[in-house]
Formats: structure tokens, C-alpha cells, sequence
């Protein structure tokens, strides 16, 4: 079913909406970006149309509404420990197509891995509806296209922004929220079809150890800082580590938590002991390369990597993960398909 | 040859080392002008000057060779800088034809700022050209400053007045992920205000400086930015031949209204207590204080100024330098 809206039926929709879901959408913060008097653009909780920020693409992705940056499992007091309390509301998150598709990834990674889902990741996933953003003309960096991740079914809704709303609800449970507010249409989202940057992907089957020891990854040694913004804004990074504390005035009463970590960062191989597998920066590039359009592929059949161009957006040292990943195609030949 | 060189000098030229010949010097208010102001300035250079022009270290243009006798002419001709660079910007000069009204008070300088700087805090050529408006022309000696953060590239600390941006980092505990970047690098860079305690960063604020690094290094956004802009003034600053020496901090954390405030007050200051005897009149500001007192001063600057709640006054300053006459203390 599509409908068109006005801006205010569409508003009071949301607001109708706020009482049952919390409501998840790319907020501009207004001077509080990196840098003086720049903005930050990033997921926030929303209760009307205008918060929504369309217009940029947002600087950290809707990872974090799924996989929180931080996450209490549970709290322990000497042998007893006790989960955080649940919160029951469901959750409508407006994201673009490459980053549905990236929550499939997610999906993969924390529910389909092995025998045992991740509950944390499966009871926040459970709760959460998709409002697609139709994405026409995409952004600087994005690549979503080249990655095959610049369209998708997986929505509850779709909508198309501008001075009429233009909305295709596929989830029956919001036909009521929706349908007396606007005029029945034909609407069906349109995906992009091109970016501006283009990737070609390489031939998984030609990549060797020697692929592994190639000159290509001296340069990012040379590069790249170990920041790790590359990871943390990445809509399909999912490495977490575990951080056990136990509170000052008591510390036989704690909690242990999961925060993320980037294969990037400082630590993320260390053993106990000191060793840490990674030193070279190179080689965390080339890891990281690898993971997303290598072995993530090798296991399930589909690149990890979306193409949101979120990584370029981000780094400091211009660094370019669409350049490099055309770099190893350059050098072991590209994808039969 | 007849000139009253007081008059000339206070219309910003100058007598030079060469008889017969002067040197004007042109304001950049915050050291950022339009580049079609330089056809004008390459004009008069090349029609009344040398051909050459001098880049001043306060961020003004010095053109030397001129004679004395051209000067009405190039203050007709350097109108529409004092219009742009001036008038507007809110200073009130009455015979705009008439060149520079005053020249004691310096040109307000200021280092890039956050135009182009990733580390500047605010607006440093907008600030220099709000405070160019509060206190130009005046023929008081003053050298003023806009820094955009510690690293002080304009040399704030070099001035009467260094204005130097602060930021008040906001942390959002929950998004940190424990990294350490921004912990390493206060330690490494600044001052150590940050710890790690059970994961997640402990700001002590009596040691933050409001720089900035860590918003800057942090990739996941946990440290957000104030938009409130904060400033550091630092004081009494000197080159000379008596007592060089660096700034010392008199005000953290006060907004932008003190600063103009502060400074605008600290002008009835030197009117009481400038030396009346001082040889043509003249007395730099760092000297009076000396003379006053910090606490002196301290009362006349900060008259009427109702300061935010996170401000910090210096309660005394112990001025650093040194002083290049050996025998201060005891006479042979
Ligand atoms: S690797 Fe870069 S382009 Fe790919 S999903 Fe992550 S952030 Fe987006
Ligand atoms: S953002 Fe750039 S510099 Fe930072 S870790 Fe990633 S590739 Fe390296
Ligand atoms: S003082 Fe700070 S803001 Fe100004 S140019 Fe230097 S580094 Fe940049
Ligand atoms: S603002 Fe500067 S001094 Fe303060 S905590 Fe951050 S890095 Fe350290
Ligand atoms: S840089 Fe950011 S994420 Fe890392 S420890 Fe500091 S606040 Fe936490």
C-alpha cells in the first residue's frame, strides 16, 4: 500500500508512532562536530519530521541502535549476577538501503554464526522496523552499487522525502498508523543505479598468501595511523571485546560489559603476555581488506563490505578503501560472474 | 622640508632611516583581507613607493620609499581599505579620505583560526575584527592577539592581550569504547588531565586545558565539543628593551563579551595611571601594570563585567622575563 502525506500528516504519524516505538533517525547536532563550528551527523532518537536530517549521509552508521557501542550484559554480585533490565519498546530506525543491507550482515555475523545466536544482538533485532530511505543520488565515497547492497526488500516502509511524503508501507501492523493521514498513490522507492565511485571487486579465487605479502601494503604502513574511525563508523565492523569491572568501593560487585573494538586499533590482537599479531599497520589494513571482501565471502557467499563509503568519509589520512580494494583487484583480476 | 611628525605618525606613517622618505603601514583587522585589496596596495607600492612592500609581523603591509609630501594623495587613494578593513567592520572613522585616524593601538592579529584550522576552537579573524571595532582608533600603545587554541601560532603570548580559544569537551560515556586515543594523547601532547579508570576516561578539569585533542582524536565521537566558545586571556606580554617576557594568564573560561569588555575597561586603566611624564607621551601598557600593580589593574579590567559560572580570575601573577639591566637591584 502507498499513500502520499503532507509534511504535517506525516509529522503527526510519527508522533502517533513515538507512543509505541522509540524512533531512530541521522540527527544533525549543531556545532558539536569534530572540528569548531561544524555539525555532527548521527543516529539519534527522534519525535517529529523535521529532526530528520536527509541531507547528509550520517558520519557513524545505525550499527550502534543494533550493537550498541557499549553494552551491560550483566551485573554480578559474588555469585549471583543479574541481567540489565529490558526495555520493552519496539524501535523504527530510518536508514538508507546499503545500510539494511549491512544489518544483514549483522544478522550473519551475531545470529547466524555457529550453533548459538548472540542474544543481546537477537533481542534488540527482534524489536527494530526498518523506515527505508530512498536513496537516489547517494553521497561522495559511496560505492553501494559496486557492492550489490544498493537495493533491498527489507523494509516495513519506504519513504520518499520531500514537500509531499511519499510512503510504501509493506508492514501491516502500521497500515492504521498510516492510512486515514494521506491519499492512496503509486509509490514504489527507485534504488540508485550508478555512484560516483566505482569498485571492481577482485577474484576471491586468486587471492594467496602471495596476495598477502604484496608490496601494496607497505604503503598503508607508511599511512595509515591506527585511529580506527575506519571501523567504528563501518555499518559492518561487528568485533566487540569484553570489559569486566569491578566497582570501586566493592569489588566483589561489578559488571561485565562488551564494547566495540577495530582491527585497527591498539590492542585488538594482544595476548596476555604482550604479543600481539598485527604490529604494522599494513597488515591491520590488509586484514581488515581481506575480511570485508575476502573471507567474510569465502564463509556466506556475499561481501561483508556495503559500500556506504563511510570509511573514506571518515579518515584522516585520506585514505581510500574503495581505492584499495581496486588496488588488489588490479592485482589478482577481477570477479567472474 | 616641514612635517609635524607627530601628525604623521598618528596617520600611520612613519619617519624612516632615509631623509625625506616614509613608510605607511596598512590594518589587516584578524589578518585576513580580500585579495582585491591587494591591486591597491600593489598600486601605491608601485606608483608612490619603492615597489615593494613589507609583510609587518602583526599581519599589516608596510609600504616604504614614499615621500612625504604624496601622503594626501595615497590616503584618497587607500579609501576603500579603510572602507572594507574598517568602516565595515563597524569602526567609526570620520574622514575616511583622510588615511588612518590612529595608529598607537596596533593592528589586532589573528593565527588562520577555524576557517582552515582543524585545531582552532572559534572564529579567530572575527573575533580580532569585533575587538578592532571596540577599540579602534586609539592612541594608546595596545597589542592584542586571537589564538585559536594553545598552540599559539600567532604568538598570543608575545601581547597585552592573547586570546587564546578554549572548548569544553563533553563526554558521552556510553559511546566510548575504551580505546585510549584520546588519554595517550593528553598525556603525550598537553597535560595529562585524563586517566582510564574501569574502562572509561576520567577528565580532571583543573588540568585540562579546553584544547581540544581529545574531541579531535576520538573515533567514536564519545568527546563532543561545547558549542559554547570559551577563551583564555593571557596578559601583559612584552618584547623591548627593558623586560621581555610571556604572558601570563589572567581570565579562563570567560566568553566573548568579557574579553571585549576587559579590554575596552583596561583603556581607562592606562588613561588613570599612564606615567604623565613618560617621554612623548608614552607608555607601553605592561609597564604601567607593573608600576599599578596586578591588582590595581585586576579592579579596573574587570569593572562592571559579570562573568559566566565557569570562569576563573588569577588571583595574583607572578610575572616571569627577564631584565636586561644587571644592575636593578643594588647600585655600584
Ligand atoms: S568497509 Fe567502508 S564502505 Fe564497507 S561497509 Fe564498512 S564503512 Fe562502509
Ligand atoms: S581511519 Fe584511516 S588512518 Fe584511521 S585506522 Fe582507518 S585507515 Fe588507518
Ligand atoms: S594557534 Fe591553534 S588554531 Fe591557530 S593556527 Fe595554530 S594550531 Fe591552528
Ligand atoms: S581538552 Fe586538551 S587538556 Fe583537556 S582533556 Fe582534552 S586533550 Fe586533555
Ligand atoms: S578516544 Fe574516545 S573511545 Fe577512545 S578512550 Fe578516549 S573517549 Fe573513549
Amino acid at each position: 500500500m502507498s499513500l502520499k502525506l503532507s509534511r504535517e500528516a506525516f509529522d503527526d504519524v510519527l508522533k502517533d508512532l513515538g507512543k509505541e516505538y522509540k524512533i531512530y533517525a541521522p540527527i544533525r547536532i549543531k556545532g558539536e562536530g569534530r572540528f569548531s563550528d561544524t555539525d555532527v551527523v548521527r543516529y539519534g532518537e527522534v519525535s517529529g519530521l523535521d529532526e530528520i536530517e536527509i541531507h547528509e549521509k550520517a558520519h557513524f552508521s545505525p550499527k550502534e541502535i543494533l550493537f550498541p557501542i557499549t553494552q551491560t550484559l550483566f551485573y554480578f554480585t559474588e555469585g549471583e549476577y543479574q541481567e540489565p533490565k529490558y526495555d520493552e519498546k519496539k524501535i523504527i530506525v530510518f536508514l538508507r538501503p546499503c545500510d539494511i543491507n549491512g544489518v544483514t550482515r549483522l544478522d550473519q555475523v551475531f545470529l547466524e554464526n555457529g550453533e548459538d545466536k548472540d542474544i543481546y544482538y537477537e533481542r534488540l533485532r527482534e524489536k527494530v522496523k526498518f523506515f527505508m530511505i530512498e536513496c537516489i543520488e547517494g553521497f561522495d565515497n559511496c560505492f553501494c552499487v559496486s557492492m550489490d547492497a544498493n537495493k533491498t526488500e527489507k523494509y516495513a516502509a519506504a519513504i520518499r522525502f520531500g514537500d509531499d511524503m511519499l510512503v510504501e508501507i509493506k508492514d501491516e501492523a502500521l497500515i492504521n498508523a498510516f492510512q486515514e493521514k494521506g491519499e492512496f498513490v503509486n509509490f514504489e522507492p527507485t534504488f540508485i543505479q550508478e555512484n560516483l565511485v566505482n569498485v571492481k571487486l577482485p577474484d576471491i579465487e586468486q587471492i594467496t598468501t602471495e596476495t598477502f605479502e604484496d608490496d601494496m601494503w607497505k604503503e598503508y604502513a607508511q599511512r595509515c595511523i591506527a585511529c580506527g574511525r575506519c571501523n567504528f563508523v563501518c555499518m559492518t565492523c561487528s568485533c566487540w571485546t569484553m570489559q569486566d569491572i569491578a566497582y570501586d568501593e566493592n569489588n566483589s560487585s561489578g559488571e561485565r560489559r562488551r564494547a566495540w573494538a577495530g582491527c585497527h586499533v591498539d590492542g585488538f590482537t594482544d595476548m596476555a603476555g604482550g604479543h600481539g599479531f598485527r604490529k604494522n599497520y599494513g597488515d591491520r589494513m590488509r586484514f581488515k581488506t581481506m575480511h570485508k571482501i575476502n573471507d567474510f565471502k569465502k564463509r556466506n557467499g556475499y561481501h561483508m563490505c556495503v559500500g556506504c563509503g563511510r570509511c573514506d568519509d571518515v579518515c584522516p589520512e585520506y585514505i581510500s578503501f574503495s581505492s584499495c580494494i581496486n588496488k588488489v583487484t588490479k592485482l589478482v583480476g577481477e570477479e567472474r560472474k | 622640508m616641514d612635517i609635524n611628525t607627530k601628525k604623521i605618525k598618528k596617520n600611520a606613517y612613519r619617519v624612516t632611516k632615509v631623509r625625506g622618505k616614509t613608510a605607511l603601514r596598512i590594518r589587516v583587522p584578524g589578518g585576513h583581507l580580500d585579495v582585491k585589496y591587494f591591486d591597491i596596495i600593489k598600486e601605491v607600492a608601485e606608483k608612490y613607493g619603492d615597489g615593494s612592500v613589507h609583510m609587518t609581523i602583526r599581519q599589516g603591509f608596510e609600504l616604504p620609499g614614499i615621500d612625504f609630501d604624496k601622503i594626501p594623495e595615497i590616503n584618497r587613494m587607500i579609501a576603500p581599505i579603510i572602507q572594507g578593513l574598517e568602516l565595515d567592520y563597524g569602526v567609526s572613522i570620520d574622514d575616511i579620505e583622510g588615511g588612518y585616524p590612529a595608529a598607537g593601538t596596533r593592528n589586532v592579529s589573528a593565527c588562520i583560526g577555524n576557517n582552515v584550522c582543524p585545531f582552532a576552537n572559534y572564529n579567530t579573524t572575527d573575533l580580532a575584527i569585533k575587538i578592532e571595532k571596540a577599540i579602534f582608533p586609539n592612541d594608546r600603545h595596545v597589542k592584542i592577539a586571537c589564538t585559536g587554541c594553545p598552540n599559539d601560532c600567532i604568538k598570543a603570548h608575545m601581547q597585552d592581550f592573547g586570546i587564546i580559544g578554549q572548548v569544553e569537551p563533553i563526554y558521552e560515556a556510553s559511546r566510548c569504547v575504551g580505546c585510549e586515543a584520546c588519554v595517550k594523547n593528553c598525556k603525550k601532547r598537553v597535560t595529562g588531565a585524563l586517566r582510564m579508570e574501569n574502562y572509561k576516561v576520567k577528565r580532571e578539569e583543573d588540568r585540562c586545558l579546553g584544547c581540544g585533542e581529545c574531541i579531535l582524536k576520538c573515533p567514536t565521537g564519545a568527546w563532543r565539543r561545547n558549542p559554547e566558545k570559551y577563551y583564555r586571556v593571557v596578559i601583559m606580554g612584552r618584547t623591548g628593551k627593558k623586560n621581555p617576557r610571556l604572558a601570563e594568564t589572567f581570565l579562563e573560561w570567560v566568553d566573548e563579551e568579557t574579553i571585549i569588555k576587559i579590554i575596552t575597561n583596561t583603556y581607562t586603566f592606562i588613561e588613570e595611571y599612564i606615567d604623565k611624564e613618560a617621554p612623548l607621551g608614552k607608555e607601553h601598557i605592561g609597564y604601567i601594570v607593573d608600576r599599578a600593580g596586578y591588582h590595581v589593574f585586576k579592579e579596573y579590567a574587570l569593572k562592571d563585567v559579570v562573568l559566566g559560572p565557569k570562569a576563573q580570575v588569577a588571583n595574583h601573577i607572578d610575572f616571569g622575563g627577564y631584565k636586561y639591566e644587571r644592575n636593578i637591584y643594588f647600585t655600584k
